[in-house]
């Protein structure tokens, strides 16, 4: 990275040029960074997010010039800066949507991820990388929904905090340690306000600045899951690549357009989002002596909420399982080793898998807004069960030239559902065990789909050539 | 499309899409910034807090100073006597502005000798005009830290500023230009709202 | 171009639905007891105004708005220059009609002041035997429709401290505060357990001095004002979005057709 001895460029970029990587940094990572032409609409999600992040950013430095980390003022302030600040309630609900509007783009560019494998052909790392982003991106939508002090606040965070109760031996202490009280208040008040503001969006700002280093490096992925470095021209560019400027640049100012559009709509129109943004229970102060009738933590965080409920085995089992769905989703590069990268060429059960495991988070995400009532906590333990199955029917599917495997984990799969149910059976409680005997349909039915149809159908389990080039 | 409408790339047309989307862009950064930079200004809370004040003078006893808060700054009551406001011509010649010719340090009904709508009252907001501090009520003739030739007025202990009895600077001194006097007027003869011009703002 | 255009449509229908699908059915929790649609219009002045006035009147006594203002209020009903009325005017109109509440030295509070509530919640607390809840996010935390139903439905119940039960707020703490306004209603006895039986049915024993068109007219004019009151902003809210939407379409048009003309070089 020498600065050249004489740059390119004139007047005060060409003096600072000759003195940083300017030119360099842009030639590397905007106007001569191949990028494959054939990107759709799921590769917009990445630069959408980068967007929102920068609308976080602006948006939370002026809400803290209003805001008051202390339990006596917080509520108060927020109302402060609703009603008295100038343009303050713009800039809350700015920071409110775009909490939700953070999840929503990351998972989008997660899922877009899973469908054409972005995470092989030594990509592992960035997806490692995107994973430990979503993970403080948890952590600091979780300590911002604190900070209002409303009641969905209060009650969200000390059921949160409390999970860590549940951890043997050190999880009185633990959560003891984190709250610096024993109930929520003003230190743990202050101290996630600490994070909220300075350490994590320290951290989220490095990790997608490492993020995109590594992107970099390796080069982007596909919907056709193709390396466009293994074609190139005489001059070493890449026959399928474009350069990122000015091609992809033009290319994304429409649909962040798209995107604002949406976004502003929320803020002007609909800000509390039906109470999936701003949850109603949250206009009242916060109250240690009561709790909410209905709580549920805000959507984004309720798929991991319905995988804590479903598992009930003992409290610290549900919190294991509950991070457990995280941490699976850290192994994918190594559970999915099939060498074909975008669904386009795998199989059909292949495609069913990811479909239905979208479905299954959304429906995980539904359970966690919805009172439990018996047949949404059976259908909570199985959607949980298809959810923790996927993984292992990726492992499977990474190899399609022996269906054999296929019928054999089948077996083992099905045999792990029905023990479980087995033990979990109870003839006395006649309403779950209603429900158990009939929503065993959904992970055998699951399990069908995706392992005995690719068996016993060949056109199931076809893969299809990948092209040398990309396809338009 | 052939590969040689490549080569006849319309460089104006570009060109005045990139202006035209860098406008427009422009345009709605400076949107979204304006309700940011809108936030900065005094809220509801500190508009209330910044309310005009009612203060009755009646108490007030000749050569005594009352303080007031008034947007958060000293506002100053004094009852001058016959003899003090009798002194004020004598100090002119030694003054920086004795004819209050600086506009903006008083509303136009107190741009007089006296800097006050009645004589005897005055009002002054207690910051120095230099940098900020509040100047101290020396209204003693002619003490020994003072001079012979103190007439009575205030003195900033920061910079060493003088002030006469009506608020006019002294030549020679760091602060620039006189006290200011706030838009203030009497609602009864006992009663003075200070914030506000006479009658409706 | 029939494909990027069908794209974009795709791309700019789905959220949109998304938006209204979400945005339309209501998340958080359901209430037990369906409630009426309190149809009000939050840009109806006059109603806002009557609202205030039977708010300052009958319950600001003990409920606070305190994270309102006066001033702020009136501005927003209609009570500013626009309507011919001077700031002086405002302020008088205000002291003599609306401020019934003192700060410290006992003077009476400024137009710019909060919304306090009389009587002090301490001393409200001993008197009802619960905290008295500030009433300046009802609106949002209860609901337009709920703020509407529940001060329709008081009724005679002797075994209540206040002798009045409520079918929206079971065995709630409040009196009923306009029962002069409404009179009195009773249950209908005959559907004992009315969570079986559908809706309970109130029925008005002893009429107030309103009748009940009058009666409904003012508590839609209450839960009209406690709606404005919940988020003054509303008040502005569409209108600068439809600026912003607009603005948006216009800056989607040129960057569209800046894309369009980068793109031709792609094959």
């Amino acid at each position: 990275m020498a600065a050249k001895e004489k740059s390119e460029l004139n007047g005060v970029l060409g003096w600072v040029d000759e003195r940083f990587p300017l030119m360099e940094t842009w030639k590397a990572h905007m106007s001569e960074y191949y990028a494959p032409k054939n990107f759709n609409v799921w590769y917009y999600f990445g630069v959408l997010a980068m967007l929102v992040l920068v609308i976080q950013i602006v948006s939370g430095i002026f809400l803290t010039m209003h805001y008051k980390p202390d339990t006596e003022l917080a509520f108060t302030s927020v109302e402060y800066i609703m009603r008295d600040v100038p343009g303050g309630w713009f800039i809350r609900y700015m920071h409110a949507t775009g909490a939700s509007a953070f999840f929503i783009v990351v998972y989008f560019h997660m899922f877009r991820g899973l469908m054409y494998g972005s995470y092989k052909g030594k990509r592992e790392l960035i997806w490692l990388i995107g994973m430990v982003i979503y993970l403080a991106l948890m952590a600091e939508a979780f300590m911002g929904y604190l900070l209002p002090w409303g009641q969905m606040s209060f009650w969200g965070a000390q059921v949160i905090i409390n999970l860590f109760n549940t951890i043997p031996f050190v999880g009185e202490g633990l959560s003891l340690w984190i709250r610096g009280d024993f109930v929520i208040s003003d230190p743990t008040l202050n101290r996630l306000f600490a994070f909220h503001v300075a350490a994590v969006p320290l951290i989220l700002v490095a990790l997608v600045f490492v993020h995109i280093v590594a992107l970099h490096a390796v080069g982007s992925n596909n919907p056709d899951g193709v390396e466009i470095k293994k074609l190139k021209n005489e001059k070493g560019i890449p026959l399928d690549g474009i350069p990122f400027h000015p091609y992809y640049t033009v290319h994304d100012i429409p649909a962040i357009v798209v995107f604002l559009m949406v976004f502003f709509s929320i803020i002007f129109f609909a800000p509390e989002m039906g109470g999936y943004f701003l949850e109603y229970a949250n206009f009242e102060p916060a109250n240690p002596l009561k709790t909410p009738e209905h709580i549920a933590p805000v959507w984004y965080f309720t798929p991991f909420y319905t995988v804590l409920r479903a598992v009930t085995l003992s409290p610290f089992m549900g919190t294991l399982a509950m991070f457990g769905a995280i941490i699976m989703l850290f192994l994918l590069p190594w559970l999915d080793r099939n060498p074909i990268k975008s669904w386009r060429y795998r199989n059909t059960a292949h495609m069913l898998n990811l479909a239905i495991f979208a479905a299954v988070f959304i429906i995980l995400g539904y359970l966690g807004v919805k009172a439990v009532t018996p047949e949404f906590k059976e259908m909570g333990v199985r959607m949980t069960e298809i959810y923790f199955m996927f993984f292992a029917v990726i492992f499977v599917h990474s190899n399609s030239t022996k269906p054999g495997r296929y019928l054999v984990w089948f077996v083992i799969l099905a045999a792990a559902v029905f023990l479980i149910d087995f033990i979990r059976y109870n003839p006395e409680d006649s309403i779950s065990a209603g429900q158990i005997m009939w929503q065993w349909v959904w992970p055998i039915g699951y399990l069908a789909l995706t392992l005995l149809l690719p068996y016993f159908m060949k056109g199931c389990n076809a893969e299809k050539e990948v092209p040398e080039r990309v396809t338009s | 499309m052939s590969d040689s409408d490549s080569n006849t790339v319309d460089k104006k047309r570009r060109r005045m899409l990139i202006g035209a989307t860098a406008a427009v862009g422009a345009v709605g950064t400076a949107g979204f910034a304006a309700p940011l930079l809108i936030s900065w200004m005094p809220s509801a809370r500190a508009k209330a807090a910044g309310a005009p004040v009612e203060v009755n003078i009646s108490k007030i006893e000749p050569g005594q100073l009352v303080r007031v808060i008034w947007r958060g700054k000293p506002v100053w009551f004094i009852r001058r006597s016959e003899e003090t406001l009798a002194n004020l011509p004598s100090n002119n010649s030694l003054l920086a502005d004795p004819d209050s010719s600086v506009e903006a340090q008083q509303p136009s009904y107190a741009k007089n000798l006296n800097r006050s709508i009645k004589p005897e009252v005055l009002v002054l907001i207690g910051i120095c005009t230099h940098l900020g501090c509040s100047p101290t009520y020396r209204p003693e003739l002619a003490p020994a830290d003072m001079g012979p030739d103190w007439k009575g007025g205030f003195y900033c202990p920061c910079h060493g500023s003088r002030f006469d009895m009506a608020g006019r600077v002294f030549k020679n001194v760091p602060a620039p230009t006189n006290l200011v006097v706030p838009p203030y007027y009497f609602k009864t003869d006992d009663i003075v709202l200070v914030g506000q011009d006479g009658g409706a703002a | 171009m029939s494909n990027s255009i069908r794209k974009w449509i795709f791309v700019l229908l789905v959220p949109a639905l998304v938006v209204l699908i979400l945005g339309s059915v209501g998340g958080g929790a359901g209430h037990g007891v369906a409630l009426q649609s309190a149809n009000i219009d939050i840009h109806d002045k006059q109603s806002l105004q009557n609202g205030a006035k039977y708010y300052v009147n009958y319950c600001m006594g003990c409920h606070s708005l305190k994270f309102s203002r006066y001033n702020r209020m009136a501005e927003d009903m209609g009570l500013n220059e626009e309507n011919g009325l001077t700031p002086d005017d405002v302020a008088t109109l205000l002291k003599k009609n609306m401020i019934f509440t003192y700060d410290e030295e006992g003077k009476q509070d400024q137009i710019g002041s909060l919304m306090k509530s009389a009587y002090s919640p301490k001393a409200a607390a001993e008197a009802f035997g619960t905290s008295v809840p500030d009433l300046s996010l009802v609106g949002r935390s209860r609901g337009t429709d709920w703020i509407y139903s529940y001060l329709k439905s008081f009724y005679l119940d002797s075994s209540r401290p206040m002798g009045v039960n409520n079918t929206v707020f079971k065995d709630v703490g409040m009196p009923h505060v306009l029962w002069e306004l409404q009179g009195w209603q009773e249950m209908e006895h005959a559907e004992e357990g009315a969570e079986h039986h559908g809706e309970p049915k109130l029925t008005l024993s002893k009429p107030g001095s309103m009748s009940p068109g009058e009666y409904d007219q003012v508590v839609r004019d209450l839960t009209n004002f406690l709606t404005y009151v919940g988020e003054p902003a509303q008040l502005s809210r569409k209108m600068y979005g439809v600026f912003t939407l607009l603005f948006l379409l216009l800056l989607f048009g040129v960057s569209w057709m800046l894309e369009k003309e980068y793109w031709k070089d792609i094959h």
